[in-house]
């Protein structure tokens, strides 16, 4: 199959979605001439024009209620925010607004739009540019919150997020924009709420999302040399969570590791800690459930200290070295 | 509707020659040193980055010197400043040690924020400089706090926020704005129109004619300057300050300059034309006033050579610097 970049395959989705249905326009800073902060959008405003390819001025609370007030009158708007880090000014559009707008007027309208967004540090872009915000949106009910880990996954979950009726936060990663693969040319659509078995295993299962699932799969490849076989699930939909994957895969290998970039406290992955915990899959468990995830501060400048902040291949190798070896 | 960036009838004139009589010419020479160290260091900031020395990004200030150098000098010891990414030049005019700063923009243990910050991070607090931001708006609301400190303090000191074009379309300019009027605010609120958000065209982002006149919508005073007229910058600004250390409240003072580099890293400057960038290097603000103050051609290049070399000792003390050790990553968080 073609191989195309994690952000081409966005492009692509964004590019296919525009062309089949004109109720379909993005929003954003920087998205027209200049493409988008991370190129998603380059071209697109040449195509669709400057009607469907709104570039505004520096105003997240606007763009967010932009894509709101469109989506309750009859469009599907495709937001952009340049970097993650500046959802915290679209906040109360999202969270008191979006999210409940179709539960307060007692499920008589609806808000059908995405809010596309780059989280993620390994930039040196620093603690104001950096941010894994994810578990603030999975934390309300209301929205769904879809994270991205492959080109495959990126162009058909963008895909079924637009064709979604609800608000979708649509978290990308920096990091991902220029990794490769294959991507079928025509629409498909990844299911949203389907967690992904990526690689599998019998001896430990590793939950991983976004840059995480690339991470842990470098670091299976190289604990399969040491004879650890990892299973890996990528969950890809944060919210609404299908669980049932993963507490399947602790139930057949009894471990289980997970790993975000997000600070570790009050992460995601507490969250899929307790499902296990509250689940019959808690006495398969062989060991303690444990947790990577990045370091209790904001993300630094210095190089090093940025990337000793969150968990790295070498991070999840020793882990799920540690976990495998661990006798009950 | 139409956009002309330099209205002569309706911008602020200053009156040079009372200004450099005034200020001295030995005074103004200095001027002309520190834009050029402005310069010289985004120019080496751009090529320690050409060269995969720093990593991150950087936003350069360059043909923006003027407005860093004129608002500096009208603030006086003890008042504090809030500026913004774009914010080397308003650090250095600030009179922070350039060693410092370039330590801190590689990253180094010695720089002024030990390598945790960045370039869009400099702070140099003990100089009662707040901070730059990666935030566009961030610092605008801080300018409230300050403010309200500075009055129940009843000290005589003044708020310097400096932000740009695109920042005063965030709603957080439009609330501080009001506060720091209604409460008389001791702030001077500086506006750095370059032309461009990124690239947003000011023409695209407004349909007011000068971002000062929504100075009007708080009831404050507003008045837009020439921010290539290091002297304009300056009047302006002092006038600004000394009616907000006279109780007066806050004032909206836009300088309109040019930003002749690209927004950040990576810009293929889609959005402009050469010829545009051409014509307001035309209007190069360290050459007006070297100009304006007779320099000879010989005089101007020693000075050159001498910012130039400054900054060449800054980048050997940054080299020479420890990075931060890994030790100490979790250090700083809390109080
Ligand atoms: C809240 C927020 N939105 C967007 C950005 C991305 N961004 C950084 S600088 C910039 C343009 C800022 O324009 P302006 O305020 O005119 O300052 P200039 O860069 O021209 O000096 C943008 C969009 C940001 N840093 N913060
Ligand atoms: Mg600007």
């Amino acid at each position: 199959m073609r191989e195309i970049t994690y952000v081409e395959a966005i492009r692509e989705a964004l590019f296919q979605k525009m062309s089949e249905d004109e109720t379909v326009f993005l929003i954003g800073e920087d998205i027209g001439v200049y493409g988008g902060a991370f190129g998603a959008t380059a071209g697109l405003i040449q195509q669709f024009g400057e009607d469907r390819v709104i570039d505004t001025p520096i105003s997240e609370a606007g763009i967010a209620g932009a894509c709101i007030g469109a989506a309750l009158t009859g469009f599907r708007p495709v937001g952009e925010i340049q970097f993650m880090d500046f959802v915290t000014l679209s906040m109360e559009q999202l969270v008191l607004q979006a999210a409940k707008i179709r539960f307060m007027f007692g499920g008589k309208a609806k808000v059908p739009f995405v809010l596309r967004m780059p989280g993620g540090s390994g930039t040196g872009a620093a603690a104001q540019h950096s941010e894994s915000l994810e578990n603030w949106f999975v934390h309300v009910p209301g929205l769904k919150v879809v994270m991205p880990s492959t080109p495959y996954d990126a162009k058909g979950l963008l895909i079924a997020s637009i064709e979604d009726d609800n608000p979708v936060i649509f978290v990308e990663h920096k990091l991902l924009y220029k990794i490769k693969g294959p991507v079928p040319e025509e629409m498909y659509r990844v299911p949203l709420s389907q967690s992904h078995v990526v690689r599998p295993g019998k001896d430990l299962t590793i939950v991983a999302t976004s840059i995480m699932v690339q991470r842990a799969l470098q670091a299976a490849d190289q604990l399969a040399k040491e004879g650890i076989d990892v299973e890996i699930i990528d969950p890809r939909t944060l919210r609404p969570l299908d669980d049932e994957p993963i507490l399947e895969s602790v139930v057949k290998t009894g471990k289980v590791l997970i790993v975000h970039e997000a600070v570790k406290m009050a992460g995601f992955g507490g969250e899929i800690a307790a499902r296990i915990a509250e689940s019959s899959a808690f006495d398969y468990l062989e060991a303690p459930i444990r947790r990577l995830g990045g370091l209790d501060i904001p993300i630094p400048y210095n190089r090093n200290l940025e990337y000793h902040a969150v968990p790295q291949v070498e991070n999840i190798v020793e882990e799920a070295r540690n976990l495998a070896a661990l006798k009950v | 509707m139409e956009w002309t960036t330099l209205v002569e009838s309706e911008i602020f004139q200053p009156d040079h020659r009372q200004l450099i009589e005034e200020l001295g010419e030995t005074r103004l020479r200095e001027w002309v040193l520190e834009m050029n160290i402005i310069r010289a260091f985004e120019e080496k900031a751009e090529d320690l980055f050409a060269r995969g020395l720093v990593h991150g990004t950087m936003h350069l200030s360059i043909g923006q010197e003027a407005v860093a150098v004129g608002a500096s000098a009208a603030m006086e010891d003890g008042d504090y400043l809030l500026n913004h990414h774009r914010g080397h030049g308003h650090c250095l005019a600030w009179g922070s040690d350039v060693r410092l700063m370039m330590a801190e923009f590689l990253g180094k243990e010695t720089g002024y924020c030990r390598g945790r910050g960045g370039s869009m991070h400099i702070a140099n607090v003990e100089m009662n400089n707040l901070g730059a931001n990666g935030i566009v708006g961030g610092g605008i609301p801080i300018s409230v706090g300050v403010g309200l400190s500075i009055k129940k303090r009843k000290t005589r000191q003044v708020c310097l926020t400096i932000f740009g074009d695109g920042a005063a379309n965030e709603g957080a300019f439009h609330e501080s704005l009001n506060m720091a009027s209604i409460w008389d605010l001791p702030v001077v609120y500086l506006c750095e129109n370059n032309q461009y958000a990124m690239s947003m065209p000011v023409q695209k982002a407004f349909n007011i004619r000068y971002i000062s006149q929504r100075a009007a919508a708080y009831g404050i005073a507003g008045v837009t300057v020439d921010g290539n007229d290091v002297l304009a910058v300056y009047d302006a600004v002092r006038t600004a300050a000394q009616r907000a250390r006279n109780g007066e409240g806050p004032t909206l003072v836009e300088a309109l300059t040019y930003r002749w580099k690209g927004h950040s890293k990576s810009d293929r400057q889609a959005y402009r034309t050469r010829d545009e960038v051409k014509e307001w290097q035309a209007r190069d603000p360290i050459h007006r006033l070297a100009h304006l103050l007779e320099m000879s051609e010989a005089e101007y290049e020693e000075i050159v050579k001498k910012a130039q070399a400054a900054i060449e000792e800054a980048v050997e003390f940054a080299n020479a610097s420890p990075e931060p050790d890994l030790s100490t990553i979790m250090e700083g968080v809390y109080a």
